[in-house]
């Protein structure tokens, strides 16, 4: 039956997006949770991970693996040096000025990508070919099983770094209480580097697997870190299964409704998702209610 | 000699420094440029009223000035509407859409406020675009009628910079009166805390919603104006780039302070004018001068300008009282 | 006897001075809006580098009439506002004698207003139909308009027998503009329309439209935009397995497309100006000299191939300047002697301007490519 078909295709489709989606909003959360600061400029380092890998693998001809690996690297240090000039010298910032700080950063990133690479679009070369295969009459590409196979990854080792390393236990305190967690030996500055160095790690990593997908330019961050936004507010900043849900679940919602809906609002059902769920549940679907301290 | 009296006194310095300078500027293309910042520095008070008074931010606010700028087209345009009547139904009709998204929208707090305004700005960018049957879409909207009082019609650059800064000094003005007011007081006691506030009697949620939508109405009729000036609008003008750039006019400029509004407007209109050559620098000079800007002078320009003023003038009462 | 020599010397220095002011008669000063930077810097730059280059090649072999040119860029960003800004700087503060460009029909059209007050002959870059539709008496345009392109397509189409088509064009001018004639000429040629669809032009993935195509009776597809998301329908197609025959619009026709779409971009036709196949052209092709030196130049000087987008730009300022070398250097002259352009064998096509028609093609003026193994190749 073709309309079947057609089903499987829109759901295949979004699952992929929301996959893409959830690793995003992976950043998000863990700076969140170890700062309680929304780095805006999240969708700068999904950016840089693509535009780097094309760099290092067009102009300086390296193989795929080293420029990949130099890629993330190198999107890490830039992570890094955020944190180190802009965030760190701070000490009771308001948080509206945290917010225009990191807009600001995001700005200048994606500036500097343009000014070094250009307005050009480009291409990364799929991991394994394109040639479609067939599930069921839908068809995916090979990059698609990268892209589930490298996030089933990531979320593993997420939830093993969080829950059985001592490092990740440390963060975890940062984020429920950076005062006693310092009260208790843990360096509350070392754990908020290291909340950026992973986020701008996984980050730029989801860059480079969707790119030959989707292309990159030096703009391509601004949607793509709105919509892994979206997707930790669904899952309730969870750094963890909530935010995978809240990925799968917006990439899915937005491709069924530019299928059977209309494809040119697809933006706009994103988005109008993030609004009701702001309004009705803020905490997130998959989280339990807070309540806020004075 | 009072606050609120220095305050007028200075006001009215500024308005007559607007309404004589163009006639040093006759004829220049100059005129042009400041008809473009009388325009964003509207936009710039607005936004700070909600920004810079009572703390709220918004990444949205492109989207009332789009929308009192298509309003006002559509109804010229495709309808017999008289432009000043549809600048008072866009306006209305703005007011009114903020009315109704404010209390939902007012609830969040920070980051979760400013990504609901961003979503809020690219779901009404993308109406229009989309929409294109009233809008004209991507293409635009073209042959805006002028506005005119009898045969004075408003369709020069000398014309048209007394329309726009009559308007600008009036929101102006307005602002200035909102703030030393009650009303303004209490803006400021939710900035700080807004428990304290309720606790203080204040109520928070109805006070926050009216100040969203005077600012609201306010970016609409100066869409209006645009509209009506420029005769075409797209919907390029009114995405998230310009949401962004209108954030950082206001904080360049000074949060709170209405001639840091102006200030702000001033600078981001002329740097591309005075930056031609450097065009492909400009986003980065912007991000740039918004971090150091927050980090190393969170008042603004203007704080800056009045420290030095200040400074000047203890030098000067020091060297007085020396001689 | 020092002082006197020292008169002397600054005496005969002030009237070199005199008199070299006069010789040098002043520059004849043409203005420029194109978005160079932004989302159609794909269309601005390329034609920027081309009006400089021959501006600088006119100046080197003496000028128009011994009078230097000189050229006032201004980068309108894709925005509207800008463009506007932009044009009241040029008319005002410069006082060029004329404007080519803008690069976009958003720009063309918000600057249009002022420009007809002013009185300043205007040649367009940009391809949207309504920009000399209804005829206007300061603009005229080089680039082809949509019309043609799809006019083009449609006849191709009818020879294999075609007639169910879907069309996915992009929400923006150029690809609205598009989509308009699309439907408009549909109706008139007898094509059905199956399904018109959009895509955003920063959107990633097309699969939703195309899957609705891929379940329908549609024999083919026609993709309407401007890199990159012609690229990405592309790959889509290949993705989904779809087999039809797929079109694409002149706004693909540069090597970036091929680049971008790689293997997927295999067998896809579209039209374009002679420029990208011009050493494919018969000899007798009045357009294969000018086409072939341009090629050539802009490659010595950009070491990049001049293509299509460019070649708007070379037309202007050639119509320019044989309107210049015509009738003079003010800007009623210039607009009356563009208006009487006849057969000038430009990049874009041949151009014969009259009072009724300011944009001067015909259909002949593209031709239809075939991506063949990475390359253009021309389809008879």
């Amino acid at each position: 039956m073709d309309s079947s078909r057609q089903l499987l295709q829109y759901i295949l489709s979004g699952l992929s997006n929301g996959a893409i989606y959830a690793l995003i909003g992976f950043g998000f959360a863990i700076i969140h949770n170890a700062t309680g600061i929304i780095n805006f400029a999240q969708g700068e380092f999904v950016m840089l991970g693509g535009m780097l890998t094309i760099f290092f693998l067009v102009f300086l001809h390296l193989p795929l693996g080293p420029a990949i690996v130099l890629a993330i690297t190198i999107a890490t240090l830039v992570g890094i040096a955020f944190e180190r000039l802009t965030i760190r010298p701070l000490k009771n910032v308001k948080p509206l000025n945290l917010i225009i700080i990191t807009i600001g950063a995001s700005i200048f990133i994606r500036g500097a990508a343009m000014l070094i690479w250009g307005k050009d679009t480009h291409a990364l070369p799929a991991f394994s070919g394109n040639d479609p295969l067939y599930i069921a009459g839908a068809t995916i590409l090979p990059q698609h099983l990268w892209i589930f196979g490298i996030s089933v990854l990531i979320i593993i080792l997420n939830k093993v770094f969080f829950n059985y390393t001592i490092i990740g236990k440390a963060m975890r305190a940062c984020a429920y209480n950076s005062y006693a967690a310092s009260l208790v030996g843990i360096d509350v500055k070392t754990m908020v580097l290291l909340s950026f160095v992973i986020s701008s790690a996984i980050g730029s990593m989801a860059g480079i697997i969707i790119a030959p997908l989707t292309m990159t330019s030096y703009d391509v961050g601004i949607m793509l870190g709105l919509k892994g936004f979206c997707a930790v507010i669904i899952g309730g900043m969870s750094s963890g299964l909530g935010t995978i849900l809240g990925g799968l679940l917006l990439g899915l919602l937005e491709s069924l409704g530019a299928g059977y809906i209309s494809a040119s609002y697809k933006d706009a059902i994103a988005f109008i998702i993030l609004l009701l769920i702001l309004f009705i549940r803020p905490e997130g679907l998959f989280k339990k209610k807070e309540t806020e301290r004075v | 000699m009072t606050k609120e009296r220095r305050q007028i006194l200075i006001f009215l310095f500024f308005a007559a420094a607007v309404l004589v300078i163009p006639f040093f500027l006759k004829g220049s293309y100059f005129l042009n440029v400041l008809v473009f910042i009388g325009i964003n520095t509207m936009l710039a008070v607005a936004l700070n009223l909600l920004l810079g008074y009572a703390g709220q931010i918004s990444l949205g606010h492109a989207a009332f000035f789009g929308l009192g700028a298509y309003i006002s087209g559509i109804l010229t345009t495709r309808f017999p509407v008289d432009p000043w009547l549809a600048m008072m139904l866009a306006g209305f009709c703005a007011a009114g859409l903020a009315f109704v998204i404010g209390f939902p929208i007012l609830k969040l707090k920070g980051h979760y406020l400013a990504m609901a305004t961003l979503g809020f700005g690219i779901i009404m960018y993308i109406i229009f675009n989309e929409t294109v049957g009233w809008t004209g879409g991507p293409s635009g909207l073209s042959s805006i009628p002028n506005l005119h009082i009898g045969s004075l019609f408003f369709d020069n650059d000398w014309n048209n910079y007394y329309l726009i800064w009559i308007f600008t000094l009036g929101i102006m003005l307005l602002s200035i009166n909102l703030s030393q007011s009650r009303i303004g007081r209490a803006l400021r006691a939710i900035h700080d805390s807004e428990v304290a506030a309720r606790v203080m009697g204040v109520n928070v949620r109805i006070l926050k919603v009216q100040i969203f939508t005077v600012s609201a109405l306010l970016s609409a009729v100066a869409g209006s104006l645009y509209a009506h000036t420029m005769t075409f609008i797209s919907p390029v003008a009114f995405g998230f780039n310009f949401s962004v750039e209108l954030v950082t006019m206001v904080i360049i400029g000074g949060l709170g302070s209405i001639y840091g509004s102006f200030l702000g407007a001033a600078i981001l209109t002329l740097l591309p004018e005075l930056l031609r050559v450097f065009q492909d620098f400009d986003i980065v000079i912007y991000g740039l001068m918004l971090i150091l800007i927050t980090m190393f002078m969170p008042g603004g320009l203007i704080s800056g300008i009045e420290t030095l003023a200040k400074f000047v003038v203890s030098r000067i009462r020091g060297k007085q009282s020396n001689a | 006897m020092f002082k006197s020599v020292l008169k002397i010397f600054f005496a005969l220095v002030f009237t070199l001075l005199m008199v070299g002011s006069v010789i040098a008669a002043p520059p004849i000063k043409i203005g420029a809006l194109f978005s160079v930077s932004g989302p159609a810097a794909f269309l601005g730059e390329p034609e920027r580098n081309t009006a400089q280059m021959l501006v600088n090649e006119i100046n080197k072999a003496g000028g128009i009439k011994g009078r230097q040119l000189e050229l006032v860029i201004i980068d309108t960003q894709g925005d509207a506002t800008k463009a506007v800004q932009g044009v009241n700087k040029l008319i005002k503060d410069d006082k060029v004698v004329a404007i080519i460009g803008p690069s976009t029909t958003g720009d063309s059209m918000a600057v249009i207003p002022i420009v007809e007050k002013a009185e300043i002959p205007l040649i367009s870059c940009a391809a949207g139909i309504k920009i000399t539709d209804p005829v206007k008496k300061w603009i005229f345009k080089t680039a082809q308009n949509d019309a043609l392109a799809v006019a083009r397509i449609f006849e191709y189409l009818k020879k294999q027998k075609i007639n169910k088509i879907s069309i996915l064009t992009v929400s923006d001018g150029f690809g609205s503009s598009g989509r308009e004639q699309l439907v408009l000429q549909a109706r008139e040629s007898g094509f059905q329309i199956i399904s018109d669809e959009t895509y955003g032009p920063k959107d990633t993935d097309m699969t939703a439209q195309l899957t609705k195509i891929r379940g329908s009776n549609a024999q083919a597809i026609i993709c309407w935009g401007t890199n990159p998301g012609p690229a990405i329908v592309a790959r889509n197609v290949k993705q989904l397995g779809i087999k039809l025959p797929l079109f694409m619009s002149h706004g693909v026709s540069s090597k970036k497309f091929i680049e971008l779409a790689g293997d997927a971009a295999e067998g896809i036709i579209l039209p374009s100006g002679r420029v990208i196949v011009a050493n494919q052209m018969p000899n007798k092709d009045p357009q294969k000299k000018a086409t072939l030196s341009y090629v050539n130049s802009y490659q010595k000087l950009y070491k990049i191939e001049g293509d299509h987008f460019g070649g708007h730009a070379w037309d202007a300022m050639m119509l320019l300047k044989s309107a210049i070398e015509k009738g003079g250097d003010s800007p009623a002259a210039i607009r009356n002697q563009l208006e009487k352009t006849t057969k000038f064998a430009g990049i874009g096509g041949t151009f014969s301007y009259s009072p009724q028609d300011h944009a001067g093609l015909t259909k002949d003026a593209f031709v239809l490519v075939q991506i063949k193994k990475q390359a253009w190749t021309l389809v008879k």
